[in-house]
């Protein structure tokens, strides 16, 4: 006799209460970094770097903007759910390894807003 | 003591260049989780002014932020082109021992060349745009 709940069958979602969702989120988010890093990567070689007002300019315009923040978005909650997963695997103390998951949280959401409220500013310039 | 069986820990396993890729695909994950706090940053400074612009750029183009830029750049290929392999086993496809030894080969060549590349062309722009009043 399975002294599982027949609701907590059919929901699926484990002794963690959020069933596969981490693993199809980091899936989710490397899918969407794909094109967005390449994007990046290629447009961003291709300018002039020490040339600040031509940087500004360039990020300034609405889409580059648009996909600066949707890049800099996913590329912290990909982070997030991989270095989670880092501290779970490796810091076996109990109370370092709250301390660590708590930091990389609070780290993750603070890089996230400073780059997403820079790109604002710089739209806005 | 806890009298309960433990699973095989990795020593009993014979060695294989596989597990080499798959604890590097952690390390430079981890890399680049760095190299994103570094990506805001730059963003922040950037926003703050041509000054702050400026001090940042001259700590990136310093002997140690060009190595670290270059570390951060071969964690970031790396991981992206293992990344792609990960997902394709997800799919179920590439798992048998042969063909998951030859696609981590074509990561490791892939990502090698693509990481040359990428030096290549960054010491160019930058090398140029230096020139820019």
């Amino acid at each position: 006799m399975s002294l599982r709940t027949p609701l907590g069958k059919v929901l699926g979602r484990g002794s963690a209460g959020d069933g596969t969702s981490h693993w199809w989120v980091q899936r989710v988010t490397a899918i969407a970094l794909i094109p967005l890093t390449l994007w990046f990567v290629i447009s961003i070689l291709g300018k002039s770097l020490h040339h600040y007002a031509a940087m500004v300019a360039w990020i300034g315009q609405p889409w580059v903007a648009v996909f600066t923040i949707l890049l800099a978005i996913t590329l912290s909650w990909h982070s997030w759910l991989g270095v989670q997963v880092v501290i779970e695997d490796y810091v076996h103390g109990k109370g370092g390894k709250t301390v660590l998951l708590l930091l990389s949280t609070f780290l993750h959401f603070a890089a996230a807003v400073a780059a997403i409220f820079a790109v604002l500013i710089l739209a806005r310039s | 003591m806890n009298q309960r069986p433990l699973s095989p820990h990795l020593g009993v396993y014979k060695f294989t260049y596989t597990m080499t890729l798959s604890i590097l695909h952690r390390i430079t994950g981890v890399a680049s989780s760095v190299g994103f706090l570094v990506f805001a940053w730059w963003l922040m400074a950037l926003a703050s002014g041509p000054s702050s612009y400026e001090t940042a750029m001259r700590y990136l183009s310093s002997p140690l932020g060009k190595l670290l830029l270059a570390g951060f750049t071969f964690s970031f290929v790396y991981h992206f082109c293992n990344g792609i392999r990960h997902m394709v086993w997800d799919t179920g496809r590439g798992l048998e021992r042969a063909q998951a030894r030859r696609s981590g080969w074509f990561v490791i060549v892939a990502a090698l060349l693509l990481t040359a590349l990428l030096i290549w062309f960054g010491c160019a722009a930058i090398a140029v745009s230096a020139d820019v009043p």
